[in-house]
């Protein structure tokens, strides 16, 4: 998902390197209050093993292999805040170090795989965690499973927006591809994610900073995080999943370049009609739902696989 | 980490606090190139070869580095043939990301981390960043080393090719990485405070 130089025209480049600033800068002033002196050094440690931990190759099928990305399991282990600080390092290593994803480009992805990623998924874990009662090892496995999942999912659908605001990709192409493929990664992610976190929490449960049930943030900083994601959900899907005919397109039309935006999305999905559903829209929506609730599913499933009885929990955990 | 291979040209040489914004410009120059195959594009070109050639680049490094990009070329090559009137488009994008890689390459060859790193204390990058980044340089190699002596531990000792076994056999080696990565900096703190570090 790392976007290259040459993808993205100035002005997505712009918007996503400001989003990526706030985010960042709000990271940066919650772990200045939060962050103690002595985990200082952690930060560096853990950017490090993200980076380490992402060479690891674990076999997928037919030869091939995939990695962990580590967006939601730094999330889990560390927080938020520092969570954004260790993955926009390990970013801007790969970018400045191993020329992995643009110069250019590196507001977009620090605010894909940083700020969506690592927030997204640590509202997600926390939402699920409560949901399936608190502070027991199984809905941590399971929360932790399905914000890995969701993370990963989240930082497409923005790399998708981005592509599409750019202009290099016409959305009805760009999102279901990105989203379909990164569905499939994400569920390799959210296991990785789930089985790591299990290993830790097996180890050393007072290292995982997501396992103190009081422990969480304060809601302030969790809003301006959701309000953060919310925003950048507005700037790069809003303009394209509406199902209206919105700002952009009735500027298209007006400008007289619709005809021009038309022949973009001439695509084999720009008539897509489901059977039952009104627009593709709302298939998407549709589909998107029953994607999320699949994933859920499939992530209690594991929990309960991984963790087979709740006695052992409180033993474990404690 | 290959700084003893690496030759001394004039771009080796040259400060890099100039580097790093010329290579911004001139990324952000090639961005702003047409979106359909243009001979303008010869331009940058030329500027990049040169600059290539100046930097002695090992063909092979640069080969590799390029590779990454296919990858993502590729998928997003699919796409373009979905939809044929994005083709000129995906062909522009393919020069530019490609000219931008090498430029990346070259700077990342010519110019080791630790300069890029004092740019960005110069660039009043906040501190907790800058020391996130340094550690993370430094520890990076260390914690690669790691990984790799407890996969092989663990390759001698089990024998399973097992994929299940293998998924679960590896997310025992991150979860102890981390373990081990936050054991390390609890010493570095103490280390760092030794010498005088607040």
């Amino acid at each position: 998902m790392h976007l290259p130089d040459g993808f993205l025209d100035a002005k997505t480049a712009l918007l996503s390197t400001g989003a990526a600033a706030v985010g960042l800068g709000l990271a940066l002033r919650q772990a200045r209050s939060a962050l103690e002196p002595r985990q200082v050094p952690l930060l560096g440690l853990s950017a490090a093993f993200v980076f380490a931990a992402q060479m690891l190759n674990f076999p997928v099928a037919g030869g091939t292999s995939g990695h962990l990305i580590g967006g939601a399991l730094v999330a889990v282990l560390l927080g938020p805040a520092a969570g954004v600080i260790v993955m926009t390092c390990v970013l801007i290593i790969q970018c400045l170090m191993f020329a992995d994803g643009g110069l250019l480009a590196l507001g977009a992805n620090v605010f894909n795989m940083a700020v969506m990623n690592v927030c997204g998924g640590y509202l997600v874990f926390r939402g699920t965690r409560r949901l399936l009662g608190n502070n027991t090892l199984r809905a941590t496995v399971a929360a932790a499973a399905f914000a890995g999942w969701f993370g990963t999912v989240l930082a497409a659908v923005c790399c998708a927006g981005q592509l599409a605001l750019s202009g290099i990709a016409p959305w009805g192409l760009a999102f279901p591809a990105m989203v379909n493929v990164h569905m499939v990664i994400g569920a390799g992610e959210g296991l990785a994610t789930a089985l790591v976190v299990l290993a830790v929490l097996k180890a050393r449960p007072e290292l995982v900073a997501g396992h103190q049930a009081d422990g969480g943030l304060h809601w302030k900083v969790s809003g301006a995080f959701a309000l953060l994601i919310t925003l950048g959900l507005a700037a790069f899907v809003a303009p394209f999943a509406s199902p209206l005919p919105d700002g952009l397109e009735s500027v298209a039309a007006r400008l007289g370049f619709g005809h021009k935006a038309g022949a973009g999305l001439g695509t084999p999905l720009a008539d897509y009609q489901v059977p039952y559903f009104g627009s593709a829209a709302a298939a998407t929506a549709v589909a998107g739902l029953v994607g999320t609730l699949v994933a859920f599913a499939a992530a209690y499933g594991l929990a309960r696989v991984l963790v087979p009885s709740l006695n052992a929990v409180r033993k474990n955990a404690n | 980490m290959q700084t003893e291979r690496r030759a001394s040209t004039a771009l080796h040489r040259a400060p890099a606090e100039i580097k790093l914004p010329i290579g911004l410009m001139l990324i952000a120059g090639i961005a702003l190139f047409p979106r359909h195959p243009d001979i303008v594009y010869a331009w940058p070109a030329a500027v990049v070869f040169a600059l290539f050639l100046a930097a002695r680049v090992p063909l092979l490094f640069a080969l590799k580095r390029l590779l990454l990009l296919e990858f993502f070329i590729i998928g997003f090559g699919l796409l373009a043939f979905l939809n044929p009137s994005a083709a000129p488009m995906f062909y522009a994008a393919f020069i530019k990301s490609n000219l931008c890689v090498l430029l990346m390459v070259i700077l990342t060859w010519t110019t080791p981390f630790q300069d890029l790193l004092h740019v960005l204390r110069r660039w009043r990058v906040p501190g907790v960043m800058l020391s996130t980044l340094a550690l993370m340089h430094r520890y990076l190699p260390v914690l690669a080393e790691e990984s790799r002596r407890m996969e092989r531990a663990r390759a001698s000792r089990t024998f399973s090719p097992r994929r299940r076994l293998a998924w679960a056999n590896l997310s025992v080696i991150i979860g102890q990485l981390f373990v081990r990565g936050t054991e390390r900096a609890e010493r570095i703190y103490l280390a760092m405070c030794a010498r005088g570090w607040k």
